[in-house]
This record gives C-alpha cells, structure tokens and sequence, in this order.
C-alpha cells in the first residue's frame, strides 16, 4: 500500500521534469509565444476535462453545463484581481469556493433528474448563468470584463493543473470516488450499501465545479479579458467530447482528450471552418470505432508499463 | 400604444414565432420518441431547409409554396440520409455515443455550410409585401398569416399521418416499444428512417416560414431555435406530438412578453429558466404521466 | 428474546392501489423468518418500506427500538438492515471486490482532506477494508474471483456476492428478495447451509422472501404469509403447512 505513494512520488518527479524541459524551451524561445497560450490552454482544458470526467465519467451525472461553471470562476478571479487586488492564489482560492457553491446551488434540486433531463437542466442552468453575466453591468455586461492582468503563466497552469489531477485521482481512488462509481453503476443498489447518493452527488457536483471555476480563474487571466462568448453550450459540449474522446471513467484518458484536441484546434487555427469539418469527422468516426474513448476506462499507471513500479500489495 | 395593444400584438409575434418553435419540437419529440436520441442535429437540418427554400427562391425564383415543398422534401431525404449513416451503425451503442454523433452531425452541417455559402448572414428576398390585418384588438401582417396556416395544415397532416395510416401506426408501436413492434413484422429500421425524413421536413418548412418572417438566415442560425424546440418538446412532454406543438406556442409567448415587456436580453434566460421548472416539478412535461422505476 | 424490527398497521398505496394494508410483523433478535406469498402480493413492496425505499402510507416501522420514519435507504443501511435484490443489483460493471469494498462505505473512518493527500489513516483503513472484503470473500467462496468483473460472474456466484456484499455493511437485520431464485436443488442446499451458518457466525436476524418452499420450510423458525397485500397467516412452518386460507390462497378456489 505505501507503494501507492511511491508511484504518486515518482508521477510528480516525472512531471517536474517535464515542466523543467518545458519551462527551459519557453525561457530559450525555442517555443514561441503562440505555443506558450496553447500549453497554458492545454493545462486549463486538462482541469475543466479531470473535473467533468468526476461528474460525468465517475459519478455518471451527465452534465452539460460545466462552461457556466468556468464563467463564474472567470468572472470571481478578474473582479477580485482588478476591484479587489487580491493576490492571485487568493483569486483562484475564491474562484474555486464560489463555483464550488454555485454547484451545490445548481445540484441539489436538479440531482435527482436522471440521464437526458439531467443533461437538459444543467445545459439550460449553464446557459442562465452566462446570460444572467451578461445582463450584469457590474462586469462589463455583453462586452465583456476587460483590463485584467495577464497573471496567468505556464508555471501557474501546469502547478495548478497538476495539484487538481492528483486532487481528482486520489479523490475517486478513496471511499469518495467508491461512492461516486456506485451511484453510477446502480443508485438504488449505492443507497442500499449505505451510500447516501445525494450527499456525493451534490459533493461531486461542487468539486467538478469548483475546479471549473479555477480553470475559468485562469482562463481569464490568460487574455487581458473574458467574455460571456466563451462560455456558451457549445464550450460545454467541447469539455464533454474531450472526456468522451479520451474515454469516460479514465483521468489519463481526460488529460488525453483534452491535450489532442486543444492542440489539433490549435494547429488547425488558420481554418476555422475546415477544423470544425475535420472536427465534426474525427468525432463521428471515434464514436463509430471506439465508442469507449481512446483510454476506456483505464489509467496509464495500470498498464504493464507502469507495474513494475508498483510492487507488491 | 396602450398597454393592453402592447399586450395584443406581442401574443401575436409569440404565437408566429412559437409555431416556428412547434414545427421544429415536433421533429425532436418524435425521434426521441422513437430513439431516446436528443438528436442536437435537429437544429441545423432547420438552418439546411431554410439554405434550401433560399436558393429555391433566389436562384430559380420559384414561388413560395413550391420552394417550401422542395425544400421540406429534400430536407427530409438529407434527415433520412443522416439517420442512415451516422445513427443506425449506433443503434446498439451507448446514449452518449450517440448523443455525441449528434454533436458531431451538428457541427458538420453548420461548418460545411459555411464553407460552401461563407459565415455571412443572407438576406431572405421579400416577397409577401406587407399588409397589415385588424382583427379586433389583433394586428396581423399576411406573413404571419401564412406562418399560423402553414402550420396548422402540416400539423394536421402530421396528425392524419401518426393517426390513421399504417405507417403512423407502426411509428406509434416503435416508439412504444421497439422490440415488441419489431416482434410483430414492423421493420423498425424502416419507420426509424420515416420518422426523421418528418421530423426533417417539419423543420424544412420552419426554416423557410423563419427566412420568410425575419429576412434573414446564416449557418448558425440553427443552434438557439434547436434548443429552444427541445424545450419545447420537454414543456410538452417529450415524445408527445400535441405536447411538443402546446410546448412551441407556449414558449414562444412567453419569449414574445418578456422581450416586450422585460427585455430581450432575458429571452433566451426565460426559455431556460421555464425548461428547468418544467424538470424540477413535472419532469414528464404539462402532458406526460408520471412513471417510477420498479425496485 | 428482545424485538429488533415491528411494523404495526402499515400499508403502502401507489395512487388508488393498495399494495401492502394492515401489515404487521415482528422480528426478534437472532431470528430466521420466512416471507410468502403469491406474486404480486406486495412482499418486495414490504422489503422496499423496510429498507426506506418506500415511505409507508400509514402506519409506523421501529427498528432497534428507533421509528424508521422518513429515513433514507442509507440511513437505514447505517442503522444496520441490508437487503438483496430480487432482481440481482451488483454494481456490475465493477470487480467482485469493489463490490464488496463500497458496502464497507459506512464503515470508513477518513475524510476528504486525508483521501486526497493520502496520509496513513487513509492507508490504514484502506488496507482493513482491503483485508476484511477478501476474508468475506472466502466465506462465500468468491476469493479467486476477487478481481473478475461482477457481471461475468455465474448466476449463483452473482447471488451470493449480493449476500456478500449485504453483510459488510454489518447488518444486524438482512432481508434476502429470493435468494434461491434461478438456482438448482444442488446449489438451494448448499445456500440454506450457508444461511444458517452466516445467521450464527454474524449474529443475525434474516427475513426472507422466497417461493422455494423446501427451503423455506426447511430453515424458518416462522413464516407470514402475505396475499393481497395483507397478512393472512403466520405461525410455525407446520402450522402455515396446514393452515387452510393459506392452501387457498395458493392453490385457489375454496378451502
């Protein structure tokens, strides 16, 4: 069992290497500025996609409204960072408690629809919240909140990013994410084994959430301004795909997703309208060939590759 | 204007554009119905349709009832081409796979569109001139006229068709039960691929009486009205066909008073905000019954 | 013998129907009793009140000496009944010992903070739950199936994981929803030994529901009949074996 800490000691030294090679590309300009706004935008896709998969993938609550949860956070972080100068650690702290409770907010009455309702609600409870934003002056209404500091840097992304994907991991491999899984697999059977189904569903709801807000808190750090634009149903859906594409129920499978499609976006920005196309194929054709997502349900530490770390039980 | 006048003349734009809303509800309750499908594409066949009645009109300046026939009859052939190739390999695969093809079927129509006719919006030609009706405190124009009598015949046809045919009532076993109506001879595959060819040319026709109505149409013009129908549908109770046309009006009543009376920028909000109170207190909508899972 | 569970006058309607009226029974400590009746006559109805699937019309449900009103199925699992399903409810798509693992829910003692940052609580408890879902595991002869997928399992090893999984929930109630249903005579006797013996080893009450009536005869102390939803009989297996409304109600016509 102190083996589990071990691998988790290892994945952390393997990641600073790679935030060292990464850092040290950037620092030299090897990688230039478009590329450094992609890996930013890759670690906050990474957060909205990990924290969906708990409400999608593990607790099996389909949402579509986790764009309303990063305007929150987005809105929270640039009107604490620009009226409030806080810190921004603290801004992504209240980012994080303000989604966090709108979630609760949100879930307690919907949780118990089921399935497409479900799915339905959040989008439309998604989608109130961004017009609600826009109607509110306050903020910058439909233009936007402008004149926000660019904090956000790689360093602040992939740190960021890599505290909520040991957050996650460790938060479904412990009696929390148990009790998530089983409300999945069979609620009335979870609340049987003494599961109070509400309790974890309303607490998955404000995790996902909440890290959506930080993501948002980051997001709208990276571009001087956020905008209710970016946070429609259709920003929703894309969190979704990525979680779908990598496979739902699998946190490497989410990072996955999140990674090809942020960068395949990226290398196709010079065609908006051809990269939707080729978008709108790739997705079609995965679900045709590989309905489980790329990863199904399986983390990268499972594989043979990894066994040998974990040593005996 | 008086109030009251305000009053009148907003039920009347609510119910033209809830007709609209109805036409295209229709198409969403019934594949649910049939496949348990939100079928998100929905809204985009509305945007080909209304493509479609455009260059009918524009291109071979056709008149408006045989672009609006055209345009539904290929709509309907595009809705059954796109059931063929992108729903039924899914037919046994998990909702959300197939809730995701339809985001993908989505998206492909909205961005190939773009493509061949470019993001710009174009500008429906006017062709009703417009003449204003009094009928008592009611002002209507001959567009919106022709929107509530358009209406009106396809729903009644709808209903002749789900009603009294053979093939209506096959589409009523289906979406009964599946296995059962398969049991009994029906080809399931076969009403599966009707039903949207409906579905797709009831959209058609509101995506012409839109072009019609507003002037204008762009690739994009799809998404909100698809969303706005789904509502629609849920309002009604989804899978209901009267349902889904009592949904359309309703919703769009309620979108006409509070641009009126509110405004706009809350429009969508109250859709939504209708939607969620609809599911949190009759999940099954204004029409549907109630049903518990066995334990 | 002190009493663990008494329902007295429930019933239960669903709209105008009456699924379960005038219901009463009582349930002593360390008893084995059986549950009949014909289909449909309200005995899952009468599993799903008592385990808080249901809320009862009228009536009152004490447990332990405590009322179960308006109690969620969870607390009430806390509170130490644990159920079977008639229709097996495993969580199918995951291993046998994961099943087995969530059933210990209640039994963990860590919080959030320590599950995410992992410190020896979490460990340690980890590693019991680990420990105790194997050992329950060899009780019910699933050990080298551990880590098989539930739904791949055998019909019978699907029934007894369910038992399995009831009692790591440390019931000092289990209700069984026809644990012998789809099992051959073979398999029947080797449950109702094992009924017995977990009944003993945990020190339990089991109420059971089951239309094998060699088993039930064979190992109830006594036996309700249901049938319309009311309680029609109760007494001894060899009373209710003679007992006239019963053989009516089973065989029909008039007694």
């Amino acid at each position: 069992m102190n083996s589990l800490r071990k691998l988790d000691a290892k994945a952390i030294i393997i990641s600073l290497i790679g935030f060292a090679i990464l850092q040290g590309l950037l620092t030299a300009d090897i990688l230039d500025n478009f590329w450094e706004l992609n890996m930013i935008l890759i670690c906050i896709n990474i957060i909205l996609a990990v924290s969906l998969n708990l409400i999608n993938g593990y607790t099996g609550q389909l949402s579509l409204g986790h764009a309303g949860f990063m305007a929150v956070g987005a809105y929270t972080g640039a009107v604490l960072t620009v009226n409030f100068h806080t810190p921004f650690l603290i801004s992504i702290i209240i980012s994080f408690v303000t989604a966090a409770i709108l979630g609760a907010m949100i879930g307690l009455p919907t949780i118990r629809l089921s399935g497409d309702y479900l799915a339905i609600a959040t989008l439309g409870l998604g989608e109130i919240i961004r017009i609600v934003i826009m109607n509110v002056n306050y903020v910058g209404g439909a233009a936007g909140f402008m004149g926000i500091p660019k904090y956000t840097t790689f360093a602040w992304a992939f740190f960021v990013m890599l505290f909520v994907v040991f957050f996650i991991k460790n938060y479904v491999n412990s009696s929390f994410g148990r009790a998530c899984i089983a409300i999945r697999e069979n609620e009335i059977a979870a609340e049987t084994m003494g599961v109070n189904t509400t309790k974890y569903k309303v607490l998955a709801f404000m995790v996902g959430a909440g890290f959506a807000g930080v993501a948002g808190c980051l997001f709208g750090h990276t571009f001087y301004i956020v905008h209710p634009s970016s946070f429609t149903f259709l920003a929703s859906f894309n969190y979704v795909i990525m979680i779908v594409m990598g496979g739902l129920g699998s946190i490497t499978g989410s990072i996955a997703g999140a990674f090809i499609l942020t960068t395949v976006s990226a290398l196709l920005s010079a065609w908006p309208e051809l990269r939707m196309i080729i978008y709108a194929v790739i997705l079609i054709l995965l679900m045709f060939y590989r309905p489980q997502g790329l990863f199904g349900n399986i983390e990268l530490t499972s594989l043979p590759i990894f066994k040998r770390f974990k040593g005996g039980k | 204007m008086g109030i009251m006048d305000q009053f009148f003349q907003q039920l009347i734009n609510g119910i033209s554009l809830g007709s609209i809303y109805a036409l295209i509800a229709l198409g969403y309750t019934m594949v649910y119905g049939i496949m348990k499908l939100i079928n998100f594409a929905h809204g985009d066949i509305y945007m080909v349709g209304g493509y479609v009645g455009f260059f009918c009109i524009t291109i071979m300046h056709l008149p408006v009832l045989p672009a609006l026939v055209i345009s539904m009859v290929l709509t309907g052939l595009l809705g059954i081409l796109i059931e063929r190739i992108a729903y039924r390999p899914l037919r046994s695969a998990p909702r959300l796979s197939v809730l995701i093809t339809a985001i993908g079927v989505s998206f492909f129509l909205e961005y190939t569109m773009m493509y061949f006719v470019t993001p710009q919006p174009r500008t429906f030609p006017h062709i009703l001139s417009d003449v204003a009706y009094h009928i008592g405190p009611f002002v209507v124009n001959n567009q919106q006229i022709m929107i509530f009598a358009i209406t009106i015949i396809l729903m009644a046809l709808l209903t002749y068709i789900v009603q009294f045919t053979k093939t209506g009532k096959a589409m009523r076993a289906v979406s009964f039960d599946t296995e059962a109506a398969q049991l009994m001879g029906i080809n399931a595959n076969r009403i599966i691929s009707f039903t949207f060819g409906i579905g797709s040319a009831l959209a058609a026709a509101a995506g012409v009486l839109v072009g019609i109505y507003y002037n204008s149409i762009d690739p994009l013009m799809g998404i909100m009205p698809g969303l706005k129908a789904f509502v629609a549908a849920v309002l009604g109770g989804i899978g209901i066909l009267p349902g889904a046309a009592a949904g359309g009006i309703i919703l769009g009543i309620v979108e006409a008073l509070v641009s009126g009376f509110i405004s706009s920028t809350f429009r969508d909000a109250a859709a939504f905000a209708i939607l969620i109170l609809v599911l949190l207190f009759k999940p099954t909508g204004l029409l549907g019954k109630n049903t518990n899972e066995k334990v | 013998m002190s009493i663990l569970l008494e329902a007295k006058e429930v019933s239960k309607m669903f709209g105008g129907l009456k699924a379960v009226s005038n219901f009463d029974m009582t349930i002593n400590k360390g008893e084995l009793i059986g549950l009949i009746g014909p289909n449909g006559a309200g005995k899952t109805t009468a599993f799903n009140l008592f385990t808080g699937v249901y809320q009862p019309t009228t009536g009152v449900i004490n447990f332990a000496g405590k009322s179960l009103k308006g109690m969620k199925p969870s607390q009430i699992t806390q509170r130490g009944i644990a159920r079977t399903f008639q229709n097996i409810r495993l969580f199918s798509e995951l291993s046998v010992l994961d099943n087995v693992k969530i059933a210990y829910h209640t039994h963990l003692k860590y919080n959030l903070a320590e599950a995410v940052l992992r410190v020896g609580r979490y460990m340690k408890e980890e590693k019991r739950i680990e420990e105790a879902g194997r050992e329950l595991l060899k009780i019910f002869k699933l050990e080298d199936k551990a880590d098989e997928i539930a739904k791949n399992l055998p019909y019978g090893a699907q029934r007894r994981l369910e038992i399995a999984r009831a009692l790591a929930t440390r019931p000092q109630l289990l209700l069984l929803d026809e644990p012998a249903a789809g099992m051959n005579p073979q398999e029947t006797n080797e449950l109702m030994d094992m009924i017995r013996w977990i009944r003993k080893e945990f020190a339990l009450s089991i109420l059971l529901i089951e239309h094998d009536m060699s088993l039930v005869m064979g190992i109830c102390e006594r036996i309700y009949v249901l049938e319309y939803g009311s309680i029609i009989a109760h007494g001894l297996p060899e009373e209710i074996k003679k007992n006239p409304e019963v053989i009516r109600a089973y065989l029909g016509g008039e007694a």
